[in-house]
Formats: structure tokens, C-alpha cells, sequence
């Protein structure tokens, strides 16, 4: 290396530039310009000239240090691994716990659970039609099904992801079991998913049982009562992996999680909470799809927005708020039910991207998990996979970190004249995206409203006809197709056992004939009224409350019905 | 436009839905686009329609075809459905399953009555001549019944 600084502009540059432009321009799109899912331009070579080391401190620094791009803690991936969070739902409590027996047997280091559609939809299981039940996810609904989701496994000792979008049921009937078992809830640790319920009125019509005023009050009396009980969880995960499996580009989905945090910042501030002491419990959870170094610099930029917006908006101190949390998934819409096999390759990439990204902790997809392509959604729906795939998702994993010594260095690709001026690029588009959310008044009101929502479907079919037309290529669906390619599913669904689930009913039956009936509708007597009492209101948390009544055995279908009925329900506010 | 939907007018009739539990509907959403775009008129509900709901909307708006987004096993209670279609008179109108469905449930379905089963990747031509032939079929049922 010359001690001599390089000479802007670099000499022979413009020959240079000549020379690789004759021979690429012809390959971009219609406008002569390659672009990549955002809609940045992608040019075919990064210099000094587009990103310098004279930018190091400010755009860099040390990671665990602001503006915290290279991560969030000192040593990332050297000093501590990712966390090894694979999905776990299916049939019976019994099944489930027998499926996260076999994951931690496996290497998986944490638990994670995924109830029935049945419990998403706030009903138990007596409520829906049988050959239904536990088809995509555990039937959970009491406090004995919930300890025996956890039978031979200590509640205090392993941290757990639950779906369990408001009103928190599940997390309700994990604290009973805690209580039952004299394990202290300080020794419970995990984290909400599916509690970002302004995701689901604008891009995952999943997961919502109450109507967006109702959710708004419900989410914030959550925080607070996490804060007052249960130190090691995690109340909110805000969830970009919705927006962006229904169609926001990388930047976009990005921006919209951003304004969602934002908006529960504020609500959260709002009821008088300090930044200082609930921002450290925010996390995230993104969706990396194929589109490699976009995602990379999506996850590096966000990790920068959020310290700075945390600083400016809410003026944290506490470097713990700095802090961009997130788990990732590999991306579902970009598997492929054409050559599944080729999926072991896609979520391969994936999870490098999501680790050059700084993730703290990773889902792998099991390449039969989602037989899907774009047109279509995402996320374990219909299919659980096979336990080979399911292996064969934590072992990639595992070759990722140990064979190929992903983790050696931190944050490997930083420096990258391309990489970090992607990063800065992203920033910007995600900006000017927060930017529009903020001129509606902020994401509730811009859900409201239907502007992310329009946002999402345009951004979908704009991508659906880059498929559609050949411009993005699909491996063995658009492009390199089979002769002969097998026109349906390679394997049956699997099906609970129907004799075990309807044995389940019974037991469900059983419990409900034989609890204290007056501890119960006393129980639902006092949520009933906290949820029609002021937001904020002393000993009216509605949170609280449906702890208190899963405790006195009321049930998950009993508690959604109870705030449905006082809340009101949710509708999807999503029109083609 | 296919030349199955300009054959005939007033233009299709197509109802898009969900049935069960699922609420995954960029899958349903997309589709809903793409007939309406090929000059169908489309009537969208919201997911996790129950049985009857269908029913009475199917009857209500006189749809030629009702598509059903399946993506998490709801499509096993199709049988149901054209069952209750029979039932109430309208067991002209075709039916057709979109999204995960695997093997031995598309048999089913298709013994039960179901017109056409589209998977992940089907092609968006495709969805739009089918569902304008299946159309033209209905309607010249619906005459002559």
C-alpha cells in the first residue's frame, strides 16, 4: 500500500469505466439502469469514489458503539453466537412437547411455540371443526396443556418465542404453569412474537382478534406489566417479516417496522413509561429473502436508524435502548415448490446474508416447509416439515458457523466499497419512507388510513410481474424448468392423529367441567370491567387481568371472547 | 383477456374467499387482481368465511365461479361447501382451490366435485382462461337447469 492517499478521481478511472460499460450496459432493465428490489441502482462496479475510509467513524466505528452498523454488542458472533431458534407447533401438547424434545436434542438452543390457527383465531378447541385442529400448529388453550407442552423441561431454563399475539394468552397460561411449579417469574425468559399488532391489520391478516383502538390500549398495559413482573421477557417484537412477506421491498419493510416501533415508543411514553427502561426490551424479526448484499444493508442501516431515532425521538440514554434486537427468518415467499431441494441452497444464502447482517438469532426454513413461490404466502403455513428437513435446517446452521467460521470476524464485509454504499443507500430510501408514515401522523393513523397497506399490495404486484414477465428469474419455475416436473406436493401432508386429537377434546372438556366455576366467571367479571375502564386507570391493566384469570383456569378461547366482546373485533382493512 | 371472457356477457362473475381458519391473503389478493384486471367482475371477502356466509353471498351476487385460497388446510372443508352448494340450488356454480394443497387432497377434492386445483407457480394466463371457461360452463348450465 502507497503511504500516498488515493487521488480522487482515480486515475484511468473513465477508461476503465468504458471498458466495463461496453461490455454491461446491454444486461440492466428497460431503463438501462439494473435496480435492486428497493429500486436502488445497482451499478457494476463500487470504488473509492462512491464509498472512502474518510467516512469510517462516522459511518462505521467499532461495534457496540454508535452509530452501532457494525452491531450492537463488542464481540457480535465471535464472543456469542446467534441463537438457534427453529419454529415448533403441531398437533397435541404432547406432539409439540415430543417436537421440542427433538430440536434441543438436535443443537437447537431455544424454544419457540406455534399454536393452532385455531388459537390465532382467539377460539379453543371446541370451537372450530375438528379436522382442523393442531394441522398448523399446537392446540394449546389451558394451563394443563401448556404444562404439558413443557413436561420434562424446566419453563425457567429455557428462553422461549411464543406466537401469541394480544391478548398474550399463551405467555398467561406459561406464567400459571411457572406459578404451579413454584418456578419465580423473574427465571422466565422469551419474547412476544406476533405482539406488533399494527403488522397484522396491514400485512398479515393472521393473528388479530381485537379492533385497532382496543389493541393499541391492550399492547401498552403488556409493556407495563412485563416491566413490573417479568424482567427476562421481551413484551414486543415489532415484526418486519410480515411486510415484507406480503410485498414491501426490503427498504420498505424495513421503514414501516421503524414507524411501528415508533408509534409504541410513544404510546408506551405516552402512559408515562421511561424510553430508558422499555426500549431495552424492543426487538425485531426480519425476513431475509435472496436478495444478498440488499439485505445485508437493509439490516446494517436499520441497526443505524435505531440508535439515532431512539437518541432524537425519545432522547435514550441507556446504551441497552441503542440496542437493534432482531431475530430472522429465512424467507418463505422466495422458497420453491418446483425442485424443493434447491430450497437447502436459497436458505443457505439467506442466512449468510442474515448473519453478515448481525442477527441475534436465526430461523433456517426447512426446505419443505413452505412449498410456495411468490404469488403466494409464507411462514410454516401448511406444511410442517419433515423431521430430516428440519434437521437438515439446523445443520446448515451449524456448517454456516462451524465448518465455514462465518463467525470468526465480526462484521466481515464492513469497509466493502459496494456493501457500504448500498448501506448508506438504503438508509435513505428507508428515511424517505418513515418520512411519508410521519407526515400521515405516524403508523397508526397511516394504517388507518391504508397507506402502508397501499404501499405493500403495489410493491407486491410490481415484484409478481418482474416474475411474471421473466425479469427476476426463479430457479425451476420461471427459468431452468424440469421436462418432467411432478405437478403436485412430493409428500402427504402429515395429519394429527385424529383418535389422540379428539382424546385431547375430551381432556379439554374434562378440565372445563371440572375447574372452580365462580373462580372463573368472577375472573372474567374482572377483566371485563379493566378493559372498560380509562387506559392507565390504577389496578385496571387489562394484561394483569388475564393473567390473573388464566391462573383461576379460565381459558384461551375464553379470554379472547371476553375482549372481543368488550374490545371489539378486529376486520382486515386490506382490499385487493 | 382471454377469448373465454369476452365470449361471454354480462362478463364473469367470480367470488374470491377464504374458508376456515387461515388469513393468509396476499395469495387470494393477487388472484382477485389478476381477474379483475382481465375484465371479471370480482366480489373479495375478507378470510375465515364460514360455510353458509359463501353460500349466501354466492347466491346474493349470482357468481358463475367461487375461488378458494387455501393455504394452511382449510381447503378440507371444500367437500362442505359444494355439499351446501347442492343444497341450496346452486350447484351450477364451479368451484376452484388455490395455494398449498397437496396430493392426495387435490384427489379428494376433485372427487368431491371441485372444478380445478392451482398450485404455487401456476401461470396467471392460466388462472384467467380457466376460471373464464369454467364461467362460460356455469352459465350455460345455470340455462339450461
Amino acid at each position: 500500500m502507497s503511504e500516498q492517499p488515493v487521488q480522487l478521481p482515480l486515475p484511468g478511472f473513465e477508461s476503465a469505466r468504458a471498458e466495463w460499460r461496453r461490455d454491461y450496459d446491454g444486461q440492466a432493465g428497460q431503463d438501462g439502469i439494473l435496480r435492486n428490489r428497493s429500486g436502488i441502482e445497482i451499478k457494476p462496479l463500487y470504488t473509492c469514489e462512491d464509498w472512502g475510509e474518510e467516512r469510517y467513524m462516522e459511518d462505521l466505528s467499532f461495534p457496540g458503539q454508535l452509530p452501532m452498523t457494525r452491531g450492537i454488542y463488542p464481540s457480535m458472533h465471535r464472543g456469542r453466537t446467534w441463537t438457534q431458534r427453529q419454529l415448533v407447533g403441531f398437533g397435541t401438547p404432547e406432539d409439540y412437547n415430543h417436537r421440542l424434545k427433538t430440536i434441543l436434542a438436535a443443537g437447537g438452543t431455544a424454544g419457540s411455540l406455534i399454536p393452532c390457527n385455531s388459537v390465532y383465531r382467539g377460539y379453543d378447541c371446541d370451537e372450530v371443526e375438528l379436522p382442523l385442529l393442531g394441522t398448523c400448529g399446537a392446540v394449546v388453550n389451558t394451563v394443563d396443556d401448556m404444562d404439558l407442552c413443557y413436561r420434562d423441561i424446566g419453563v425457567g431454563e429455557l428462553s422461549t418465542a411464543v406466537n401469541d399475539p394480544l391478548p398474550f394468552t399463551l405467555l398467561a397460561l406459561l406464567l400459571a404453569v411457572a406459578k404451579r411449579r413454584d418456578v419465580p417469574w423473574s427465571r422466565i425468559t422469551g419474547t412476544s412474537n406476533q405482539s406488533d399488532y399494527i403488522s397484522h391489520f396491514v400485512a398479515n391478516h393472521m393473528f388479530f382478534r381485537i379492533a385497532l383502538p382496543g389493541s393499541r390500549r391492550v399492547l401498552v398495559d403488556h409493556v407495563e406489566f412485563c416491566q413490573t413482573h417479568l424482567p427476562g421477557w421481551n413484551p414486543i417484537s415489532v415484526v418486519g417479516q410480515h411486510m415484507q412477506q406480503g410485498g414491501a421491498t426490503p427498504a420498505e419493510a424495513m421503514a414501516l417496522t421503524l414507524c411501528t416501533a415508533i408509534q409504541y415508543a410513544e404510546d408506551c411514553r405516552t402512559r408515562g413509561m421511561d424510553p430508558d427502561v422499555f426500549l431495552p426490551r424492543f426487538t425485531f424479526f426480519f425476513d431475509i429473502s435472496i436478495s444478498f448484499f440488499e439485505e445485508i444493508a437493509k439490516l446494517r442501516a436499520g441497526r443505524r436508524l435505531w440508535q439515532r431515532i431512539v437518541r432524537e425521538r425519545f432522547g435514550a440514554k441507556n446504551p441497552k435502548a441503542w440496542r437493534f434486537k432482531f431475530h430472522a427468518q429465512t424467507s418463505g415467499v422466495d422458497l420453491t415448490r418446483q425442485q424443493p431441494l434447491n430450497n437447502v441452497a436459497r436458505v443457505a444464502v439467506q442466512a449468510i446474508a442474515g448473519i453478515f447482517g448481525g442477527l441475534q438469532s436465526l430461523h433456517t426454513d426447512a426446505y419443505d416447509e413452505v412449498l410456495s413461490v411468490p404469488t403466494e404466502e409464507a411462514a410454516r403455513i401448511a406444511i410442517v416439515p419433515t423431521e430430516e428437513a428440519a434437521r437438515i435446517a439446523i445443520a446448515t446452521q451449524n456448517i454456516l458457523r462451524e465448518e465455514a467460521h462465518l463467525t470468526d470476524v465480526i462484521d466481515p464485509l464492513a469497509g466493502s466499497y459496494y456493501l457500504e454504499t448500498l448501506t448508506n443507500r438504503m438508509e435513505e430510501e428507508i428515511e424517505a419512507t418513515i418520512a411519508r408514515i410521519d407526515a400521515a401522523g405516524g403508523m397508526f393513523a397511516a394504517a388507518e388510513a391504508g397507506l402502508p397497506q397501499d404501499m405493500i399490495g403495489k410493491s407486491a404486484r410490481v415484484f409478481q410481474e418482474k416474475v411474471d414477465s421473466g425479469q427476476e428469474t426463479i430457479v425451476g419455475v420461471n427459468k431452468y424448468r424440469e421436462a418432467e416436473e411432478p405437478t403436485t406436493a412430493p409428500r402427504p401432508l402429515e395429519r394429527p392423529d385424529q383418535s389422540a386429537m379428539e382424546a385431547h377434546l375430551a381432556r379439554f372438556r374434562a378440565f372445563k367441567a371440572e375447574r372452580s366455576q365462580a373462580a372463573v366467571t368472577a375472573a372474567l367479571d374482572i377483566l371485563a370491567r379493566a378493559a372498560n375502564a380509562a387506559p392507565g386507570t390504577p389496578g385496571q391493566n387489562v394484561y394483569e387481568k388475564v393473567v390473573e384469570a388464566a391462573m383461576a383456569g379460565v381459558t384461551h378461547g375464553e379470554l379472547c371472547a371476553c375482549l372481543r366482546r368488550e374490545l371489539g373485533f378486529g376486520q382486515p382493512l386490506v382490499m385487493p | 383477456m382471454s377469448d373465454s371472457t369476452k365470449s361471454i356477457s354480462p362478463p364473469p362473475r367470480v367470488l374470491v374467499t377464504k374458508i376456515g381458519l387461515d388469513g393468509h391473503d396476499r395469495g387470494s389478493r393477487i388472484v382477485a387482481a389478476y381477474l379483475r384486471d382481465a375484465g371479471m367482475e370480482v366480489i373479495y371477502t375478507a378470510p375465515w368465511q364460514k360455510i353458509e356466509a359463501v353460500v349466501k353471498l354466492a347466491v346474493e351476487e349470482d357468481v358463475d365461479v367461487i375461488g378458494v385460497s387455501s393455504l394452511a388446510t382449510d381447503h378440507l372443508l371444500l367437500p362442505d361447501l359444494m355439499a351446501a352448494l347442492g343444497e341450496a340450488g346452486f350447484g351450477h356454480v364451479k368451484v376452484v382451490a388455490g395455494g398449498i394443497i397437496p396430493d392426495g387432497d387435490e384427489a379428494e377434492l376433485l372427487r368431491a366435485g371441485v372444478s380445478r386445483v392451482f398450485h404455487p407457480g401456476s401461470p396467471r394466463e392460466d388462472i384467467v382462461a380457466t376460471v373464464g371457461d369454467l364461467a362460460t360452463q356455469a352459465r350455460a348450465a345455470c340455462a339450461n337447469g
